[in-house]
């Protein structure tokens, strides 16, 4: 990938559909134990209607378009801002395009502009990382 | 029913936590991950990495595996039901992977306010050594409490 300019846009990233099965899985398998995302009863108690996916779960996801394009070793940096709540049966559409290709600690580095959007457009993630090219 | 502000600048306990193979395995299969170099130690070892390695979020569950006691949301009074997840940054110096022993220590840098203390914002930083000490990952996160 050290051909890249600005303005590339990486392969995207499009999830099925996300299951409450899907949410229970990541919560044993990411650790996060809120209720919040498991249980109904625990998020109608909060004035919340359904139990809503974790933003980690939609972080992950956005991080698989850089680790699909790039080894892993290469990516210097990556974080994104939450913008809106992940509804369960909501399908996760990820992109990436190149923003700024520069020269950093002795090596070409690309920036790259990350979104995460759900059905009718809405973006939730929000985001950017820094991966090495050279 | 705001959040001390006593607890900027507060630093959580050294915690330790185990890289375990199996919980990689979880955490591909949970985030439909199809890449074998996340669940296959033969397909990584040929991708150039030591063992299973973690992938690029998996920092931020090794500090829900291991939580902090000192400092915590919890020890702020804060219930897990009024949380939100608002940011969250790594970033990455050197490879975590199956086998590591982690040190995580976390300090509170900045708890701000919103819409007239409707929301707060709690900012917390968090690094994690390997067994050789180094740095391996530092994070940033933001957590956004509901009033």
């Amino acid at each position: 990938m050290s051909n890249l300019n600005v303005g590339d846009r990486l392969a995207p990233v499009v999830t099925q559909p996300i299951s409450r099965y899907t949410l229970a899985m990541f919560c044993g398998g990411s650790g996060d134990h809120n209720p919040m995302h498991v249980d109904i009863d625990f998020a109608k108690s909060f004035g919340m209607p359904d139990v809503f996916a974790h933003g980690m779960l939609s972080m992950a996801y956005l991080a698989q378009v850089l680790t699909k394009s790039f080894p892993q070793q290469a990516i210097r940096s990556y974080g994104v801002r939450f913008a809106a709540i992940t509804p369960v049966k909501a399908t996760v559409t990820c992109n990436g395009e190149v923003t700024e290709i520069f020269e950093e600690a002795g090596e070409t580095r690309a920036r790259l502009a990350l979104t995460a959007t759900i059905d009718g457009g809405v973006v939730t993630l929000q985001g950017d990382a820094v991966v090495a090219l050279t | 029913m705001g959040v001390d502000r006593k607890f900027i600048g507060q630093t959580s306990e050294d915690r330790f936590v185990d890289v375990e193979a199996g919980q990689l395995r979880l955490f591909a299969k949970a985030t439909g991950e199809t890449n074998p170099v996340y669940t296959d130690e033969a397909a990584a070892k040929a991708a150039g990495y030591a063992a299973l390695p973690a992938p690029p979020t998996f920092a931020f569950s090794l500090g829900l595996l291991a939580p902090a006691q000192k400092g915590s949301i919890s020890e702020m009074g804060v219930n897990i039901g009024n949380v939100l997840h608002g940011e969250q940054r790594f970033d990455y110096h050197a490879p975590i992977h199956a086998g590591d022993r982690i040190r995580l220590k976390t300090e509170t840098v900045d708890i701000y306010e919103k819409k007239g203390g409707a929301l707060e914002f709690i900012v917390q930083d968090t690094t994690a050594h390997n067994q050789n000490d180094v740095l391996c990952v530092s994070a940033r996160t933001v957590i956004v409490v509901r009033h």
